[in-house]
């Protein structure tokens, strides 16, 4: 009997894994997909939120400001890159100023701290290249960016270190209540455990539908976005926001963590939950609306474009905790933006009640701390140097736009809960996420992934399921037919 | 800190062309770095033939024709590091370099030359919509998997843009066994070769559709099909003139960038039309002692063009190193006119010594058209091309005598005459 099994494998579920190692409990995290991270998680605008966004009084409000306030000290801890670069919600007309007004009075009652409405000289002093049509905005100094994939992997690696168990490819096919517990089946497994988490994202609705008569309801939004090439890295300093529609918080024009600069989302209401197409209407809406922001976006600068639905629930709130007529199963369900920022207070909250209502003791061998994976980019030439002594893969340099080595693909699939697919690596170390797009390192990061995990080329996938690379060699019959092809 | 006369910055067809030259002319202080296991960059892949008719007068394959110049590097003994990443530059041309053998490097070079070639333009750049599935390769990654790997990425196939990657591809895909559907050039004319469209497509009846491109790509893992449309005079697309076709792989040969990230870092200044450095005709960058020569200065459609310009380069920077290049100055600004695309050498000398090779690619497909170089607006040659091509570079030589004979001109521009403008006449 498991204590704990703890259904999505995103930052929400991840983040309750590691608290919960923070305890004295057996711990199984169960992931539909081939990998962690593989949903909202890995497809947001990665965005830390100040918390002036969210209505008063809502668990969003509430999660924000508290994970806000956490995420110094949690990317602290796990050696997450994370940048304090303020947010800025810009308004495009004087009109606007008491919509602006208005936000940061909801700010204030949420527990934002130090909001206030700059003018046009300080914006474009602040930010030069702001569109000329720019009234306005308000200053959020706690707003900041992150990497959500490390951030999500750290949780996951923190959690394994400290002995929680993660299954991938185990999608929950049923949650039904046992006597003493909860029965929860996979299509391969059976699992019994005292205490249920559900963090299914955007399939939280079927998880909870099968437990409780509380029912709610995900209705997935799209959003679609562009990436503009690390050239770009200072033309904004702030995370530039539109003052918020009733659609969503407007186009964002962001620079990540990474260089790069996100344009996006969309926001479109949509039926199916797998549906992370790009379409041509998105794209070009995203341009529209992000050029208010910035004008001649440099169109043949694009990196990529992605699309990723928000799991919004017909609560129009998070639903976290358990519902009255299913003890010990614990909801973190329709976990939309400001989910990212939120994380490291839901985890804390829905861990500590478990465990007070398991009776857990605490885990006195828990340990904090996780190193992230070392990146050559980022190193001196002395550290450089010192590297290649220690290691002489992180002189194979495999991934040239991004720079990344050898060393950190391989370290990405040795490590707990490690890569396991292409997309998996393109995650944890940034191979194949910068200007080339993958084109030059794929056969190699194909070829790592089978001398590491001893598999042929043919099993290695893109993302899992059926998304192979190749399809076998290029003359399969060549040895049977004595080298010689037809 | 290790001084070296000639650092090298890729051992590809310009690299190797360039130290060939270099050490022909005298210099043996000089190094290739390579960050690929062996020598001869992208020809190591290109097993089809083709190369070498303007430099040798035959028919040679990829890595023949790359061999030839390795058998000389090594005949020579010039010294090359291949594995060997070269990862800073300075604009005092200090080299960084790593390789597991050596670690870090750092070499004081007298000349740099840059010769890092070229990447290939991904989906992303282009914005297709769609699934973000498996099975969307640029050419040249298939064509690594394919003749380097030995990997098969599909059986059914459609290639996206034509330029001659795509071109060759379509045809070894279809060697190899695959069903190649069609190539779709969102242009009313193809980017690459004619010899490549004759040899590649139609001899193997694979469909080419001009003025079409793909509008939406299917399949949630791995892409079941994809869809084409036609476009209109302004590229974008017709409604109902959609067609799908039922294919595992999409090739994208849409467009090469050459590489200067190396470039930038040194301070070398790069040209919005080329994408590569403005250099003079000694093929010198902005930064003293920074040479630039083959695919990374700009794209060419011939590798024995490379051979060439990467000759010059060769020798300009050991000129250079050994303090006998000319300081530049008194230079004339070259510019693009009508109808051509970035002119290389952006800057030129009035007093040349010898002959200075234009090249440039014309910006539309023009039939009995000229091309004219004017000094100041005063023309000094014209001469008439059957057809003028995006995907075939144009090559005019300016001679000295013209400078000479207008010694305050400021500005070469290169032109492209149309017939009705008289260029039929000349």
């Amino acid at each position: 009997m498991l204590d704990v099994i703890i259904i999505g494998g995103g930052v929400i579920g991840c983040a309750i894994a590691r608290e919960l190692s923070r305890f004295k409990l057996q711990v199984l995290l169960l992931e539909k997909t081939d990998d962690i991270c593989n949903g909202q998680s890995k497809a947001n605008t990665a965005i830390i939120h100040g918390g002036y966004d969210a209505k008063p009084g809502t668990q969003k409000a509430r999660f924000n400001v508290a994970g806000n306030k956490m995420y110094e000290s949690v990317c602290a801890e796990l050696d997450v890159p994370r940048k304090w670069n303020t947010s800025l919600v810009v308004s495009f007309s004087f009109d606007d100023h008491d919509k602006l007004e208005e936000l940061l009075r909801q700010g204030a009652v949420n527990g934002v701290p130090d909001l206030r409405i700059i003018g046009q000289d300080e914006l474009r002093a602040r930010e030069p290249n702001v569109g000329r049509t720019a009234a306005e905005a308000l200053l959020v100094p706690t707003g900041g960016i992150v990497c959500p994939y490390e951030l999500t992997a750290a949780f996951a690696e923190n959690a394994a270190t400290n002995g929680v168990k993660f299954r991938r490819n185990a999608e929950v096919i049923s949650v039904a209540k046992t006597e003493g517990g909860w029965r929860v089946a996979c299509k391969d497994a059976v699992y019994r455990t005292r205490a249920v988490v559900n963090a299914a994202g955007l399939y939280s609705d079927r998880i909870n539908n099968m437990v409780s008569e509380d029912e709610f309801h995900i209705h997935p939004r799209r959003g679609e976005y562009y990436i503009v090439d690390k050239k770009y890295a200072d033309v904004f300093h702030a995370a530039m926001f539109q003052l918020p529609t009733k659609m969503g918080k407007g186009i964002l024009v962001s620079p990540t963590v990474d260089g790069t600069v996100l344009i996006g989302p969309t926001a479109e209401d949509i039926d199916d939950k797998a549906d992370t197409r790009t379409t041509a209407e998105g794209l070009e809406k995203a341009l529209r609306y992000g050029s208010l922001t910035w004008e001649n976006i440099p169109r043949k600068d694009f990196i990529t474009t992605f699309s990723g639905l928000r799991a919004h629930s017909d609560k129009d709130d998070f639903i976290l905790g358990e519902p009255a007529d299913a003890p010990l199963f614990f909801n973190a369900g329709g976990v939309e933006s400001p989910g990212l920022t939120s994380s490291p207070a839901i985890g804390q909250y829905l861990a500590e009640s478990i465990a007070d209502k398991l009776g857990a003791a605490r885990n006195e061998a828990f340990d904090p701390i996780r190193h992230s994976i070392p990146k050559f980019r980022e190193m001196t030439m002395e550290e450089r140097a010192r590297a290649i002594a220690h290691n002489p893969d992180y002189a194979k340099v495999v991934c040239r736009c991004e720079t990344v080595t050898e060393a950190e693909i391989r370290e990405a699939i040795r490590r707990p809960v490690g890569a396991r697919t292409v997309d998996g690596i393109k995650r944890r170390t940034r191979a194949g996420m910068g200007r080339c797009q993958a084109g030059f390192c794929t056969p190699r990061t194909i070829e790592l992934l089978c001398e590491e995990l001893e598999l042929d080329p043919t099993e290695i996938t893109k993302c899992g399921g059926d998304s192979y690379l190749v399809q076998g060699d290029v003359l399969p019959n060549a040895e049977e037919e004595g080298g010689e092809q037809e | 800190m290790k001084k070296v006369q000639i650092v090298i910055v890729g051992g590809g067809p310009a690299g190797l062309a360039a130290a060939v030259a270099a050490w022909e002319a005298g210099c043996r202080d000089l190094l290739i770095l390579e960050r690929e296991e062996a020598l001869g960059g992208i020809l190591k892949q290109c097993i089809h033939n083709g190369f070498g008719l303007h430099t040798f007068g035959e028919e040679l394959t990829g890595p023949e024709y790359a061999a030839r110049y390795i058998e000389k590097v090594e005949a020579y003994g010039i010294p090359y590091q291949c594995d060997t990443m070269v990862v800073n530059i300075s604009e005092q041309r200090v080299v960084t370099a790593v390789s597991r053998s050596e670690g870090v490097q750092e070499f004081e070079a007298g000349a740099v030359i840059l010769a890092m070639g070229c990447r290939e333009r991904p989906r992303g750049a282009l914005g297709i919509p769609g699934w973000r599935c498996s099975g969307i390769y640029t050419a040249g990654t298939a064509q690594k998997l394919v003749n380097r790997k030995g990997m098969m990425p599909g059986k059914r196939v459609v290639i996206l843009g034509s330029g001659d990657i795509g071109l060759i591809m379509a045809r070894r895909m279809t060697f190899l066994g695959a069903k190649v559907l069609g190539v779709v050039e969102l242009m009313p004319y193809s980017s690459g070769l004619k010899r490549n469209i004759v040899q590649c497509l139609n001899d193997y009846d694979i469909p080419l559709l001009l003025s079409h491109t793909v509008v939406d790509v299917a399949g949630k893992e791995r892409l079941t099909g994809v869809t084409v449309a036609q476009v209109d005079e302004a590229l974008r697309p017709i409604p109902g003139t959609e067609q799908i076709f039922d294919c595992d792989t999409l090739l994208l040969s849409v467009g090469l960038i050459p590489e200067n990230e190396l470039s930038s870092m040194a301070g070398v200044e790069l040209s919005a039309a080329t994408s590569g450095a403005l250099v003079d005709e000694q093929l010198e960058t902005s930064v003293p002692g920074i040479f630039s020569c083959g695919n990374v200065l700009h794209v060419h459609d011939l590798v024995d063009f490379v051979s060439e310009e990467a000759a010059k380069a060769g020798l300009a920077a050991l000129h250079y190193a050994e303090g006998k290049l000319p300081q530049p100055e008194n230079q004339m600004v070259v510019e693009s006119g009508f109808g051509a695309g970035g002119v290389v050498p952006q800057r030129m000398s009035k007093t040349l010594a010898e002959p200075v090779q234009l090249m440039f690619r014309s910006r539309g497909v023009y039939p009995n058209a000229a091309v004219a170089i004017e000094l100041d607006g005063a023309e000094v040659a014209r001469r008439k091309f059957r057809i003028l091509t995006p995907g075939e570079m144009v090559r005019m030589a300016f001679l000295p005598a013209w400078a000479a004979e207008h010694p305050e001109a400021q500005k070469v521009t290169v032109r492209v005459v149309l017939p009705q403008e008289g260029g039929e006449q000349v």
